[in-house]
């Protein structure tokens, strides 16, 4: 039997119904914006101190009550092999901290190349929400981290990467390690844009069967395939609470699920999101915008991304290698896929545009 | 001690690590190295690999270092590869037996070794260090761009990136991954000569198990002069294959000119993947292999240094 449209809209799980009100009123869902740290792989990690106040400023201002805000591969990321931050993320994080009147502060960190010792520093800066990310299949290796959150007594949320590599079943036992570890809530993250619809539901109802009643479930979309409105809507039919998006899709690959198209379906749908759709848009299109070095596309490279499982801030470094090494994008996307590179593996990229190029050589000196 | 040819040893822990240097040091022997394995030293009867030590003719005992301990005839050479905490607790107690230690938890007690770059230097410590298995990858690449670089300011910066095969990756690397990239960072400085260091891990699940690839990235000064730096890597490379010969470059060494995205200096990045020798642990488990290749070369030359002084 079809559900009716009206058995859809209501949502089994609320995030108010489990943790009770924010500070501005009962939530269905609660919103993560992440422009300032997804976006930061946009904008090639090159933030300044006074756009980090003014997205932040307008976010608030629109009910947004959580926002993330560190370097695009977390803290700790500022380096060669993802770029060098123009301002220390640790300076933006206190920035945030400091301009935001409602909204907490969130910050990422991955196992591997931050350490327990940014986390305490993004604590002192003003950081609230502590985000662990690791591979879907290696949430072991943030156990430690999840530890020392809860000790310091910030709220935790664990990442699985990639989650589109794994059946719900795996995923399910990944999120069961973090929440045992102290994680407080578990995205399945689609980092490559790859979900398709029912795959999102299978994995966010395989987790909130295994952690639904310690823990919540949270659903973090990209664009790469054009699907991270319907994949986030579908996400909290399963049960997801926690739901992340980026003001004008402003991240890695084609961009996240774009937070104020989100807001607005939510109105259409009555899910209480506590975010003012008009003052979103206008943040959108006044404050973020501006911000951005160009709108997040849908084109050759990105849809590649979303094809091939790609992990979506693989994009920029693809183009860096391509056009240092005369070689195509795609094709460098497309054997990033074939190789299964996970997050993280920016550097093989350049591996990959030399065997491209020393191919292409091979080519032209045999005719 | 005068008429003695070699120096004997015993393995704690025997684990794959363990394992693996077992068949390493043998084939050492047979080729006339100066270790002879006598003991292996676990604490779990049914372990595998105190089975297949006792199949080598080596005397295999579940009772622990303890045990090791109480016979009348000690080990010269202790390789322990067991994990930090246990190492912590029995270091000094080999030391006050007279025993020298090899170790290869990241436990650091004693100072750290990387073969081609100062493995003679320590030779008479009572307790050295193998780092990590990015480390050993890694850190003679950083030493030998510092070389070359050495009167230009040499290495302002260096950046590892090492990927392992999650299969590879124990429950010690993962539960304590910190401790992996500030132990690897810290000797990227301290042996590699860089004025600042970072290590990053990366666990890929993928199957087949991918073998281990490590990018090194180093800042030099745009003056440096490359060609040296570039003959310095092919030469790290060569010192590199003696003790593990699936150890190698993928690419020429890539020089990038200064730019904002270098912070203005010259990057060089360099490729290299390790392969494994398959003695006991698979070939993409070259990151266990390089550990266990690079604990067998400094025992030999620990073992030189102390036959040949007397």
């Amino acid at each position: 039997m079809p559900a009716h449209a009206a058995d859809l809209n209501t949502l089994t799980r609320t995030w108010s119904g489990a943790h009770g009100t924010e500070p501005w009123g009962d939530l269905d869902l609660r919103l993560t914006d992440t422009c300032l740290r997804d976006g930061s792989h946009h904008k090639r990690h090159q933030f300044t101190a006074t756009e980090v106040h003014d997205i932040v400023e307008a976010l608030d201002a629109s009910g947004v009550p959580v926002i993330e805000v560190t370097h695009g591969d977390g803290l700790g990321g500022s380096s060669f092999n993802y770029g060098f931050s123009r301002t220390p993320e640790q300076e933006l994080i206190k920035i945030a901290a400091e301009t935001a009147k409602r909204a907490k502060i969130a910050f990422l960190m991955l196992p591997g190349l931050g350490t327990k010792d940014d986390i305490r520093a993004a604590q002192d800066n003003g950081g609230q929400i502590c985000r662990v990310a690791t591979h879907c299949t290696e949430a072991d290796v943030s156990i430690q981290h999840f530890g020392l959150a809860r000790e310091l007594g910030l709220e935790t949320v664990g990442f699985l990467m990639m989650s589109h590599t794994q059946p719900p079943e795996v995923l399910a036992k990944q999120a069961r390690i973090m929440v045992d570890a102290g994680c407080q809530c578990v995205y399945v993250v689609d980092s490559a844009g790859a979900l398709v619809m029912e795959q999102t539901a299978d994995r966010v109802s395989a987790l909130v069967a295994e952690i639904g009643h310690e823990a919540t479930v949270g659903f973090h979309g990209h664009e790469n395939l054009g699907l991270g409105v319907a994949n986030t809507v579908i996400a909290a039919r399963a049960g997801a609470t926690q739901i992340d998006g980026s003001v004008r899709r402003f991240g890695a690959g084609a961009g996240n699920t774009p937070l104020e198209a989100f807001v607005g379906v939510c109105d259409k749908l009555g899910w209480k999101t506590g975010i003012d759709f008009l003052t979103i848009v206008d943040a959108s299109e006044d404050v973020v915008r501006p911000a951005m070095p160009e709108e997040c596309q849908l084109d050759r490279m990105t849809l590649m991304m979303g094809y091939a499982g790609v992990y979506s801030s693989f994009l920029k470094h693809a183009g860096n290698a391509a056009e240092r090494y005369g070689v195509s994008g795609a094709k460098i996307l497309l054997e990033a896929g074939r190789r299964k590179l996970i997050g993280g593996q920016e550097d093989q990229l350049i591996d990959i545009a030399l065997m491209l190029r020393a191919e292409a050589d091979k080519v032209a000196s045999n005719s | 001690m005068s008429t003695k040819q070699k120096l004997t040893a015993a393995i704690v822990g025997p684990g794959n690590i363990g394992t693996d240097l077992l068949y390493k040091l043998l084939r050492s022997a047979e080729n006339g190295g100066s270790i002879e394995p006598r003991w292996m030293i676990g604490v779990d009867p049914a372990s595998e690999g105190l089975r297949l030590a006792a199949d080598q003719g080596l005397e295999a005992s579940h009772e622990g270092v303890d045990w090791l301990l109480k016979q009348d005839v000690l080990p010269d050479l202790i390789f322990e590869a067991t994990s930090a905490y246990v190492h912590r607790e029995y270091a000094p107690r080999y030391e006050e037996a007279g025993i020298r230690a090899i170790d290869l938890t990241p436990a650091a007690v004693g100072p750290a070794v990387i073969p081609p770059v100062n493995g003679e230097e320590h030779v008479g410590a009572w307790n050295v260090n193998m780092i990590t298995c990015g480390g050993q990858a890694t850190i003679p690449m950083v030493a030998a761009v510092s070389r070359a670089a050495q009167g230009f300011g040499g290495v302002s910066y260096a950046e590892i990136v090492a990927s392992v095969s999650s299969m590879s990756a124990g429950p010690g690397t993962r539960a304590n991954i910190d401790e992996f990239t500030r132990t690897t960072s810290a000797g990227v400085m301290s042996i590699g000569g860089a004025e600042r260091g970072k290590a990053i891990i990366i666990l890929n699940p993928a199957e087949p198990p991918m073998i281990m690839r490590d990018t090194i990235y180093c800042a030099v000064s745009p003056d440096a002069d490359r060609d040296a730096i570039i003959a310095s890597v092919f030469a790290m490379e060569k010192a590199v294959q003696e003790y593990v010969p699936g150890y190698r470059l993928l690419q020429e060494p890539q020089i990038d000119e200064p730019s904002a995205a270098t912070q203005g200096q010259t990057k060089v990045s360099i490729f290299v993947e390790v392969e494994g020798a398959g003695d006991f642990l698979p070939p993409y488990a070259g990151n266990l292999d390089i550990m266990t290749a690079a604990a067998t070369q400094v025992g030999q030359n620990i073992a030189r240094s102390l036959l040949g002084g007397n």
